[in-house]
């Protein structure tokens, strides 16, 4: 079911992902600070939503500066990167029948791939930066991002088995009787929690860990490259609630209302719970990280997975 | 478990409080007499100016932004010859008014000292001297020193007896 | 050392000393007040109490005062016991009972010794609600402060100035709990060394009275080490500034030279660098330049040929150098009288060849029988003054060491010696203000003294060269004074060049060797008059005299003012022949307006150099001011190569391998500690931010300082520098000048971290010395014509510290001395005017003067131009 205006649907998806990734700033900040019993940015143009063109303008202004210690070339890629990867994953997402660039029949593995090449970007900032402080930042990245995409990957077999495909559309057809986070509860917990931590959010966000590590991976970046980061950290968002949406809510279905306008209904629930987690949950320490992971979280996919598959087996 | 659902809950149940933050400027806030905003030096009961150029708020300060330089009437009452505070750097901690050993030196409750151009942060102490004794009426810290000044001979601060010189020694 | 036991754990300390002077040494936190390292202890204000205990079986232990008690070998004692701690803090409380609230307004807060012995012991409230005792001040003259409402009565004030200092006229006056020190009326303070109350007083009692006029706290002062440019001894002083003004000169501790003290020239003489007649812009003919300009036309007077170069006594070495190298070796001169210029290269010959060892001043107060040959020291070297003050100590102090008195035990041992004093002889033209130290004071020409000094060689070793037709009782003087030095065990002879007499030189040097030959061990030391006398000699410049005789395209002076080197009507000459005349000084004077290119030079306070003081110590100091208008230092005006200090000091050792050791005077620029500079503030420095922002509300980087180790800001390294490099004293809780004690290695020892300054000579090769001789001719007044000689003035004599203001109030005025019997014979009364050599000036009638000789005051005008001693008639107008 790919689109039939492909050029359109591409710059549409690019167009409205990147305004949507930094409309999520001002979003985040005044979630943040509703929370908070604040009001967050409402100065800048009507409830401050000029504010994000500010500081568009602002750190499109900054010195865009590269630490003369930095090895060049790739501290200048690795903010692209996770640019890239983010985007190209965005392609496989059916926002609604027709509003797709490409529907592959591998497309769940292609998003996987790419969360994984996302990896690199972050890894190779840190390493580029020259300084320990990145370096410690990203060495916690790339255990961190390792050690969630393994069962990120499992958490979500459960879905593939019930739909028999890895077609996303197929995916969300499959869902037209049940959503899938019925059948598969336990999948969409630990599907959310991994992609809290693939995007590095906030409690995961020990790769940046202001307190303890300046900025992270990203303490040598300024201007308009950190702002890719930081846009690639919203897009990551987007993209993980627009996931969750595919996979376990029944992506566009929903009645009355036009298909896309329920699959943005819902993605934005997502994102907003995200900011929910960031406005509640403090940052654990890193063993605690790596030990979820591996002793509760993996063997809770796997136990997902084995159950589900015997019961698809019994079903069938 | 449990408790980071509650946790999540509770913060969430915070989207239906009231919000806490003063809508300055639309709105001005409530500011007690002891607020730390823009600095003030004062006078005695009597008038004089009560800083006696002690450096003791400048040494205190953590950002250095107070410099002054004693000098003394004919009497021998010591002042400040210039008394500058750089605002531009002030943070407004107080340590200068604790330290201040003759209340000269208050902190008001104004903090509206915006300024276009940084170099009109610094105030010098025609900006800064208000003509009455601020926040503690009473004081005189001359009256309780044992220095002489014009007006105020040896031995007659509070609780001080009679002068005695080398002649009054002799039995 | 003995084993004694700090709240039980075993320390190693100096046996010959008390429990307070070891505690300190370890470095412990022990308050006190009386006890003074120099002046040991009297036990009186009950401060450094501790327990003791008499065995570790002992819990009880009794209070007992740590400077009053011997640290002998198993000594328990305790610090932080309870009732010792609570002892002390109830002393302070005591002591407080009366003191005034007065911190905020008392000079000495922020470096008062009582303030931070009072946080030590814990006392912070004041439970005294009653009447407090007050006092009237007294006026004390321009040096020092009176604020008597403060005093604690340590009695540390007229311990130092009496016991110590010799003075008479600061006592107690007491009366039930009231004790007065001060004066018995208001009145400028005789004593010299005054000025050093201000640091031995614990209190606010007596303060800078200089640094009151510009009052800066201790904290605030931006400070550096420097080294005293009013005599030639070369005391280590700090110096402070703040905003851009010298404020203060303070004392340096050094071991060998000034010790704790200094002089009142040295320590208020620092205002001429405050002066208004200050050079601040090049003039080129009496108009300001650019420095630019100065240079270029600088540089047009040398390329034009036939330079001369004259040097200065009171520049430094590496002015001196560079002014050498830019004029040719052959065109250097010395900015000297010629006659001094003699004595000073035969002062640096002896130096050289060492007949006896070359004392320094710490040397001069172990000496135990002392010889003066014509030299007013308390007038030409001051601080030696005082150092000879303590060596009639010496011999006496024996008696308490045979009594087993030990000698920090300061009244005992006063008690046993009953103002005994050691032998000490003064021989003069004029009465000297050490007089009533010496054991006999002789009054005689110059070349008589140098007679009763060949005399004395003479007994001590027949093979001297004898003075003939000496009278009898010289020569039963020239024999007590040859027994007395023989029979010490360290005897010293003391010369100088105040009276411009090879002659009086040659004699301490035979004496010296007599002593020698004799099987003494003897110490010889000159006085100098400037702070680079020595070095400038050692330069081996040639006579002024030729370079006044010389035809000269350009001349150029350094930090000189040759109206005071030659006669004016000579000068005058000299100068005008000259097609340029280049001046580099400090201060407008004489020789600056002759001059068509004047360059403002660097004092002390601007300016980085090396002086050679008198025993051939080379000493760096250090700029304390940022750069301020357009004052350089001499040598970077005249340099032609070099752009900092280190190369001029490299390139001076490469030209004379005598003066390559000054390297290791101070480390050089490179130096660092942890990779940081030394910083000049302290780092409680306040104002940063404030300072300058009236000027502009950014703050300016702070100035590069090329020529030292030393950085003009007040973040540094965090560990101590090494002495030569100590801007201040400073320690933790220890915010007075008496931090010192944490720099010691031990209380009153060196101070850690290595020498300051580096001796050029080493005692240890003596060269065989060949006495000098023969003895100059006897003197024999004159008919109608009367030998003229210079009597020095601590304030006056001094070319730089008469322009500063507080010494310029006691500076001596122009008179003429007369012996009572001469102004008899001249039926002139005192007050009345006389004239020699075209000037008028008063009569002052000197009993205790030669006669046939008439006193003049020494560098003060009109008189400072005279070549003295000299014949001269004299004239009633
Ligand atoms: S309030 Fe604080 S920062 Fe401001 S001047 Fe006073 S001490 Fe300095
Ligand atoms: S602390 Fe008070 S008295 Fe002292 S200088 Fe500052 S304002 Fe003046
Ligand atoms: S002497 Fe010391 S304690 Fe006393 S008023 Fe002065 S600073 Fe304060
Ligand atoms: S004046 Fe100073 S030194 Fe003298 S007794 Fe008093 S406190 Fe001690
Ligand atoms: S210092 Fe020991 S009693 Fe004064």
């Amino acid at each position: 079911m790919t689109s039939p205006y492909p050029i359109a649907s591409i710059l549409g998806i690019l167009f409205a992902s990147l305004t949507i990734a930094a409309g999520l700033i001002w979003l985040e900040r005044r979630l943040l600070a509703l929370w908070q019993d604040r009001y967050g940015p409402n100065r800048v143009g009507p409830f401050g939503l000029a504010q994000v063109i500010a500081d568009a303008i602002k750190i499109f202004f900054k010195q865009d500066w590269v630490a003369p210690f930095a090895d060049k070339p790739v501290f200048i890629i690795a903010p692209a990167i996770i640019l890239v990867t983010v985007l190209l994953s965005f392609a496989v997402v059916p926002f609604a029948p027709g509003i797709v660039v490409s529907d592959p029949n591998i497309a769940l593995l292609f998003f996987l791939g790419m969360s994984s090449l996302g990896a690199y970007s972050v890894v190779l900032a840190g390493w580029s930066s020259n300084n320990k402080y990145a370096l410690l930042g990203s060495l916690r990245a790339a255990a961190q991002l390792l050690s969630y995409e393994v069962f990120m990957g499992l958490s979500v077999m459960g879905v593939v088995m019930l739909a028999g495909s890895f077609q996303l559309s197929e995916i969300v057809h499959a869902q037209r009787g049940l959503w899938f986070v019925v059948p598969q509860f336990l999948g969409f917990i630990l599907f959310l929690i991994a992609g809290v931590a693939e995007t590095r959010r906030l409690p995961f966000d020990l790769p940046e860990a202001e307190s303890e590590l300046v900025a992270g991976f990203h303490s040598e970046y300024s201007g308009m490259k950190f702002g890719m980061f930081f846009v690639g950290e919203y897009l990551g968002v987007t993209l993980i609630s627009a996931m969750i949406t595919v996979l376990f809510f029944g992506g566009w279905l929903g009645p009355v209302l036009p298909p896309v306008v329920w699959f943005l209904l819902k993605m934005f629930f997502f994102i907003s719970f995200f900011i929910l987690l960031r406005a509640s949950l403090p940052r654990p320490r890193f063993d605690q990280l790596m030990s979820w992971a591996w002793k509760l979280l993996l063997p809770l996919a796997l136990l997902n997975l084995i159950v589900t598959g015997a019961v698809v087996l019994l079903l069938a | 478990m449990l408790s980071i659902v509650e946790t999540i809950w509770r913060v969430f149940t915070h989207a239906f409080r009231k919000r806490v933050t003063v809508l300055y400027p639309e709105e001005k806030p409530y500011l007690a007499p002891r607020y730390r905003g823009r600095i003030i030096l004062s006078r005695d009961p009597d008038g004089g100016e009560r800083c006696v150029a002690c450096y003791l708020c400048a040494v205190v300060c953590p950002v250095d932004c107070i410099a002054l330089h004693a000098t003394e009437d004919e009497h021998g009452r010591r002042y400040p010859e210039f008394f500058r505070i750089n605002f531009s750097r002030c943070i407004f901690c107080g340590f200068c008014e604790d330290a201040c050993p003759t209340y000269a030196i208050q902190l008001t409750p104004d903090f509206e000292m915006s300024e276009f151009n940084r170099q009109n942060m610094v105030y010098e102490k025609e900006h800064l001297l208000i003509s009455g004794p601020g926040k503690y009426p009473g004081y005189n810290f001359w009256n309780v020193s044992g220095v002489a000044i014009g007006g105020k001979d040896k031995g007659q601060a509070e609780n001080e007896g009679r002068p005695v010189d080398v002649r009054s020694l002799l039995p | 050392m003995a084993k004694v036991y700090v709240d039980n754990r075993a320390f190693e300390m100096n046996e010959k000393q008390n429990l307070l002077h070891g505690c300190l040494s370890l470095g412990f936190d022990l308050p006190y007040f009386c006890w003074h390292p120099a002046m040991g202890s009297v036990g009186a204000c009950r401060q450094c109490a501790v327990k003791q205990y008499k065995d570790e079986n002992d819990t009880k232990g009794s209070i007992v005062m740590a400077c009053m008690t011997p640290a002998s070998e198993g000594t328990r004692i305790s610090i932080r016991d309870p009732e010792a701690v609570e002892f002390r803090a109830a002393i302070i409380e005591g002591l407080m009972l009366n003191h005034p609230h007065d911190c905020p307004v008392c000079d000495e807060g922020g470096e008062c010794h009582l303030q931070d012995m009072t946080v030590m012991t814990g006392h912070n409230y004041r439970r005294y609600r009653f009447e407090k005792r007050t006092f009237r001040n007294q006026y004390l003259g321009p040096f020092v402060n009176h604020e008597m409402n403060r005093c604690i009565q340590c009695y540390r004030c007229v311990r130092f100035y009496r016991e110590y200092a010799g003075g008479e006229d600061l006592n107690v006056f007491s009366l039930r709990n009231t004790a007065f020190f001060g004066r018995g009326n208001d009145g400028v303070l005789e004593s010299e060394f005054a000025g050093n109350l201000v640091e031995v007083c614990p209190t606010g009692v007596f303060t800078d009275a200089t640094l009151k006029r510009h009052y800066t706290r201790k904290w605030d002062l931006q400070m550096a080490p420097s080294i005293c440019v009013h005599c030639g001894l070369g005391c280590n002083v700090t110096a402070g500034e703040r905003y851009g003004m010298l404020r203060r000169i303070v004392n340096r501790y050094h071991k060998e030279i000034n010790g704790y003290f200094l002089c009142d020239r040295g320590r208020y003489g620092y205002e001429f660098a405050n002066s208004d007649r200050r050079i601040r812009q090049p003039l080129l003919a009496g108009e300001p330049v650019a420095p630019e300009a100065a240079c270029e036309s600088l540089k047009a007077a040398v390329s034009a040929g036939h330079v001369i170069g004259i040097g200065s006594p009171r520049a430094s070495l590496e002015s001196n150098f560079a002014l050498r190298t830019l004029v040719g070796e052959e065109n250097f001169y010395a900015g000297i009288q010629d006659d001094q210029h003699g004595v000073l290269s035969l002062i640096v010959d002896v130096l050289r060849s060492r007949p006896a060892q070359v004392v320094s001043l710490a040397g001069v107060e172990a000496s135990d029988a002392v010889l003066v040959l014509g030299e007013d020291v308390t007038n030409t070297a001051p601080r030696m003054a005082l150092s000879l003050r303590q060596s009639v100590r010496q011999k006496p102090n024996r008696v308490a060491e045979q009594l087993r008195i030990p000698l920090w035990l300061d009244h005992a041992v006063r008690e046993a010696v009953q103002g005994d004093k050691g032998p000490l002889f003064i021989a003069t033209p004029a009465p000297t203000r050490l007089d009533n130290t010496a054991t006999r004071t002789w009054r005689a020409a110059p070349d008589d003294i140098a007679r009763l000094g060949f005399a004395v060689a003479h007994v001590l070793d027949p093979d001297a060269p004898d003075a003939p037709g000496l009278g009898e009782s010289e020569q039963a003087l020239a024999g007590e004074i040859a027994a007395a030095l023989r029979d010490a065990r360290r005897p010293l002879v003391v010369a100088g060049s105040s009276l411009n007499s090879t002659a009086l030189v040659q004699a301490a040097a035979n004496i010296a060797k007599a002593i020698d030959a004799a099987g003494g061990r003897a110490g010889i030391v000159f006085t100098v008059p400037e702070p680079n006398s020595m070095g400038l000699t050692l330069m081996n410049p040639k006579p002024l005299r030729e370079a006044l005789a010389r035809e000269a395209g350009t001349v150029i002076v350094l930090e000189n003012d040759l109206y005071r080197r030659a006669p004016a009507a000579t000068v005058d000459r000299f100068l005008r022949r000259a097609e340029n005349a280049v001046a580099l000084d400090h201060l407008l004077n004489r020789t600056v307006e002759q001059a068509g290119l004047v360059l403002p030079a660097a004092t002390y306070a601007e300016g980085d150099g090396t002086f050679v003081n008198n025993e051939l110590r080379a000493q760096r100091f250090f700029r304390v001011l940022a750069p301020v208008d357009n004052i350089r230092d001499s040598w970077r005006w005249l340099a032609t190569s070099w752009s900092a200090l280190d190369e001029v000091v490299v390139a001076i050792g490469e030209s004379m391998p005598e003066l390559q050791q000054i390297r290791e005077a101070a480390p050089s620029a490179a130096f660092r500690i942890a990779g940081e500079k030394i910083a000049r503030a302290p780092a409680r420095c306040s104002g940063r931010t404030a300072m300058l922002a009236n000027i502009d509300v950014s703050e300016p980087k702070p100035p590069e300082d090329p020529d030292s180790a030393l950085a003009f800001s007040m973040e540094g390294a965090g560990k101590q520098p090494p002495p030569s490099l100590l801007p201040y004293f400073w320690s933790p809780g220890w915010n007075s000048i008496q931090s010192v004690n944490k720099y010691q290695e031990e209380i009153a020892g060196p101070l850690r971290g290595g020498p300051a300054g580096v001796r050029l000579i080493e005692d240890s090769d003596r060269t065989a010395a060949r006495y000098f001789g023969p003895a100059p001719d006897a003197f024999h007044p004159r008919k109608g014509e009367w030998l003229l000689v210079p009597l020095y003035h601590i304030f006056g004599s001094d070319e730089l510290s008469r322009h500063a203001s507080a010494v310029r109030e006691l500076s001596a005025n122009a008179y003429l001395a007369l012996s009572p019997d001469d102004s008899a014979e001249l039926e002139i009364a005192d007050g009345g005017e006389l004239i020699i050599e075209d000037f008028r000036a008063p009569v002052k009638i000197a009993a205790g003067m030669a006669r046939g000789m008439v006193g003049v005051p020494a560098g003060i005008p009109p008189f400072d131009g005279l070549r003295l001693p000299m014949w001269s008639r004299l004239s009633k107008p």
